[in-house]
């Protein structure tokens, strides 16, 4: 073949990307939960991409007073560095946003190749790939993080991202596989195999397409644990003490006996921001989990808007009518 | 799980084996709609379907897979789940509409005079309790505790369908497939009911199995008299065993009729192809055909007649409007093809 | 039978594959962190005490690498685990005497947490549209993505506030001596009362949310439809029918899980100062000591190989396909 013929649904007119998007993007914009996850979502990437404007001071500016309580000057008040607050919560979120986002997308692809791979592959390969997969699933990954950081000489960024990808891949991966391996025998796939199309063609048009809300579902869970394991290692003491991210503030506000004396917004505040910030990502996550199976779906009692597509009635038809 | 009933505080007068007459029919499903309803909009699987089952009646449904046939059995046995909800009509046993029950007073009824037998007894039994068990649940439910009294039933049933009773303390995996089904037979029939609705309990064996299951079920039903609903996709089976017969499509009926007056005078072009395409092993060679083309997305339907797609003697005037049931001596047909007669409405 | 081989060959798998992260780790990073080690034991402790550093971490610089290896190994299976810089004893002893507190506040509160998970899951799964089921999913995700720490920084600024005098670290009051007597359990009890509600709230979102996911899709399967067919009640089906198969993966998942809980439980000791094995790891990592760290590893990692094998079992027994089929 000359071109790469993409298959073309027959009575809608779309792709298995294009399907792929639009369900993920129906799903998000139904789903209540979903979409206030996405709300606040987009307001931490303001905050990540514009602190400059909107925080007051430098992060790292301590000539304000020591712990001073909440004034118009310090909405939050002073940490015992006489450094301000609020100015460091809204430069953390970058860093923080960053490590979420850049080790979940690495993640992601590290479980996508083991797991769909391993899937895919079959025989030895899966036996290899799946076992190393479940052995770092086993370990708990806090003990384990430790270990490795308390060897390396300087906590740096990048380590601690590498770190986390390398561990925190195993969880997703074993998703993907199972999903993969259903798929495995699908119809829509022995077709592609009949037509005479390479296994990769297989993997990149078929295959992934199909598991977009999985992938979609993998990348948001492994976001939300990456920011709360970083943040439970800087908090520890294992990430660079000089960085503006909340975990960094944490682990001050834990070394300057924040709550013991009585500065709980020190304490407080980035701990609530890494909350948010995880529950955002887990509302949305909470879309595809009813996506991805058909039977968690709401239960409505009322008849609702005009009949649209004909996925719907693939899944229910071909489960319910026999 | 378990919503969607209406509570009531007084007892409806269920009509029991005491005072009913044969006047009365055993079963008459009136205009009976499903619709699913998802958060992408309504689905109409069963659309308008009535019929009359008498007592000791053998009546097989046949269609295509997502035909509706289904939705419509486990409709009738109350046994419909989230997003599927009875969107009109209703389903009498006996003079009394079972979709007006509580789920309470539907307990009575339920395997005491209708039962059900689904397609595949692996999923069909709970696997993790064994079969002897799962018969004692169904007794127990219904007021038999004495365990002797349990032994002996359970025991019975099961010799009834040609098994050894020791199989009791078995799980579902342990037994091979045509036991399990027969075992699930043995088991609706615990309490020797009126009705045994039944959706496909052949189709998982190989056709010998399926043949020596039929004779089964036929004799049993001779023997004690049971009325049998009996869904398959596949006619020529049911057609040796069946009373009448009723051609679903696309979640309406399209013939409903005597089995051999509709094997002799197929009217509905539907069953027509139905029929060539199972041609007889003795008759003389036929070329095999199908029927072109596959069911309509039940999501966006055509105007006019269902059929008409796929149909080899299609007029223009088919695809006009929705088409009625007529009455065609005693066989109903939906056709536009046929006007004499009364004309039932859907 | 195969199927207890397979895993038990997992375990040894893993538990090999930790062993040999713990040997290969430190010589592997840039800067020769068992030198430096080494160096710093050197004005510490006594001639004996750096020989059984050197035997359990198999530094005999003059042999080659694969027989430090084997050294090393033969070493922590017999126990000799070297000593403890942070607490100049032998790593035994100090594992010894941090083990029970994690035990008991640990492997309580974990089982707890399962078990009212589990049920209030099934229950959630049941009342598919009522108020339990539409309220609790999204507070418990919530809650579960929340670090296990915030929660216990929260608690401590809650109690601190109102009850001035409560206890907000350690696993029991200072300078009390450990007894049987009936003020220490009190005095015990309360200071697990905190970490163990931390840990309580943040992994029991878990079990519910799992449970019911699985209960729902149990609840579509044909052998529960056919009980309602058979008119049995709905508690019988619930429970005989529903939930002892939904239950099954889910105990599975339990085991796995494990190790996201203790990883969470470390931090919760090291938030409340609870002298269990995980703060003595975060002890021993922050100050280089690098005999206790490594062994409180492998100990951790074996209690979760050792929950998850524990886990097969019960599933296996609860499971008669496995049990008679094989």
């Amino acid at each position: 073949m000359a071109t790469l013929q993409v298959p073309v649904d027959r009575a809608t007119g779309t792709t298995g990307s294009e399907r792929a998007a639009g369900r993920i993007w129906r799903a998000v914009r139904s789903n209540r939960k979903a979409f206030s996850g996405a709300v606040i979502l987009l307001i931490f990437a303001v905050l990540a991409i514009f602190p400059g404007q909107i925080a007051p001071y430098s992060p790292l500016d301590d000539n304000f007073g020591r712990s001073l309580g909440p004034s118009a000057a310090h909405w939050l008040g002073t940490t015992a560095n006489d450094q301000d607050i609020f100015s460091q919560l809204i430069w953390g979120t970058r860093e923080t946003l960053i490590i979420a986002l850049v080790t979940g997308a690495l993640s992601t692809l590290l479980s996508m190749i083991m797991g769909i791979a391993a899937a895919y592959l079959g025989g030895l390969w899966d036996l290899t790939l799946n076992t190393i997969t479940d052995i770092l699933l086993v370990i708990p990954t806090i003990p384990l993080l430790i270990v490795i950081l308390a060897y390396l000489p300087n906590n740096g960024l990048v380590p601690l991202i590498l770190v986390l990808v390398v561990l925190g891949y195993s969880y997703g991966a074993r998703q993907l596989r199972a999903e993969a391996l259903s798929l495995r025998g699908r119809d829509f796939l022995e077709a592609a195999r009949v037509r005479g199309e390479r296994s990769l063609y297989i993997i990149f048009v078929e295959i992934i397409p199909t598991m977009t809300s999985l992938i979609a579902a993998v990348f948001l869970g492994t976001a939300t644990y990456n920011v709360v394991a970083a943040a439970t290692l800087q908090f520890i003491g294992f990430g660079d003490p000089n960085s503006t991210s909340w975990g960094t503030m944490l682990y001050w506000a834990q070394n300057g006996e924040a709550l013991q004396t009585g500065q709980y917004l020190w304490a407080l505040a980035p701990g609530f921001g890494i909350a948010l910030l995880s529950a955002a990502f887990a509302l949305l996550n909470y879309a595809f989990d009813e996506v991805g199976n058909p039977a968690l779906q709401r239960v409505k009692l009322r008849p609702s808007g005009p009949r649209r597509s004909a996925v719907l009635l693939e899944r229910i038809g071909a489960r319910r009518a026999r | 799980m378990l919503a969607n009933r209406p509570s009531r505080t007084t007892q409806p007068a269920v009509a029991t084996a005491a005072n009913t007459s044969d006047a009365v029919t055993l079963l008459k499903v009136v205009d009976l709609s499903v619709t699913y309803r998802t958060r992408r909009g309504d689905v109409m699987a069963v659309d308008g379907v009535s019929f009359d089952l008498e007592r000791g009646e053998f009546l097989g449904i046949v269609g295509e897979s997502g035909c509706g046939k289904s939705t419509l059995l486990f409709a009738i046995a109350q046994l419909l789940a989230p997003p599927a909800v009875v969107t009109s009509g209703s389903v009498n046993f006996r003079g009394t509409d079972l979709t007006e029950l509580t789920e309470h007073e539907l307990a009575t009824i339920r395997w005491k005079e209708l039962s059900v037998v689904m397609q595949s007894a692996m999923n069909a039994l709970n696997p993790v309790k064994s079969i002897g068990s799962q018969f004692a649940d169904a007794m127990r439910a219904h007021g038999v505790r004495s365990k002797p009294q349990i032994a002996e039933r359970s025991a019975e049933v099961l010799r009834m369908v040609g098994i050894d009773p020791t199989h009791l303390g078995s799980y579902p995996h342990q037994l091979s497939g045509g036991m399990r089904q027969r075992s699930m037979i043995a088991m609706a029939l615990l309490f020797t009911p009126d009705l045994v609705i039944m959706d496909e309990p052949t189709s998982a064996l190989d056709v010998v199995a399926q043949r020596s299951l039929m004779l089964q079920i036929k004799e049993l039903q001779q023997t004690l008299g049971f009325a049998v609903l009996f869904v398959t996709h596949d006619m020529s089976l049911v057609s040796h065993f069946s009373d009448r017969l009723l051609v679903m499509y696309a979640g309406q009926v399209a013939e409903l009729g005597a089995t051999r007056r509709i094997f002799d005078t197929p009217l509905h072009p539907y069953t027509r192809g139905l029929l060539d395409a199972f041609p007889s092993v003795r008759g003389p060679k036929v070329p095999l055909t199908g029927i072109p083309g596959s069911p309509p997305y039940l999501a966006r339907l055509p105007d006019g007649c269902r059929f008409a797609p796929r149909c080899p003697v299609v007029e223009d005037r088919c695809r006009e409007q929705a088409i009625d049931l007529v009455d065609v001596d005693g066989q109903v047909v939906r056709c536009i093809k046929y006007r004499n007669g009364v004309v039932i409405g859907d | 039978m195969r199927f207890a081989l397979r895993r038990l060959g997992f375990f040894a798998v893993t538990l090999w594959a930790c062993l040999t992260l713990n040997f290969i780790i430190p010589r592997a990073m840039p800067g020769n962190p068992l030198l430096v080690m080494m160096a710093k034991y050197h004005g510490h402790l006594n001639a004996k005490a750096l020989q059984a550093i050197e035997v359990a971490f198999g530094i005999q610089t003059h042999t080659s690498l694969i027989v430090q290896y084997f050294e090393y190994l033969g070493n922590t299976f017999t126990g000799n685990w070297g000593m403890s810089l942070l607490q100049t004893e032998p790593v035994s002893t100090v594992i010894r005497g941090a083990l029970p507190w994690t035990l008991g506040l640990i492997g309580v509160t974990t089982i707890l947490a399962f078990v009212l998970g589990t049920l209030i899951g099934i229950v959630g799964a049941w009342r598919r549209g009522g108020w339990l089921d539409s309220v609790l999913p999204p507070v418990f995700v919530i809650f579960t993505s929340i670090p296990f720490f915030w929660i216990g920084m929260l608690l401590i600024m809650f109690v601190g506030k109102f009850i001035p005098t409560y206890p907000t670290s350690g696993a029991y009051s200072y300078g009390a001596a450990p007894s049987l007597s009936w003020s220490f359990i009190v005095d015990v009890l309360q200071h697990a009362l905190l970490p163990a509600i931390a840990i309580l709230i943040t992994s029991i979102g878990g079990w519910i949310l799992t449970m019911r996911n699985t209960m729902v899709t149990v609840l579509a399967e044909d052998y529960v439809r056919m009980a309602r067919a058979k008119g049995l009640p709905g508690w019988r089906i619930m429970f005989d029918y529903a939930a002892r198969n939904a239950m099954l993966p889910n105990l599975s998942g339990f085991a796995m899980s494990l190790g996201f809980i203790l990883s969470g439980a470390v931090v919760v000791e090291y938030l409340f100062s609870y002298q269990g094995v995980g703060n003595y790891l975060i002890a021993a990592a922050d100050s280089e000591d690098y005999a206790l760290m490594q062994a409180l590893f492998l100990l951790i990692t074996v209690a979760v190989l050792v929950a998850i094998l524990l886990a097969d079992i019960v599933t296996a027994l609860l499971d008669p396909r496995t049990r008679t089929g094989g």
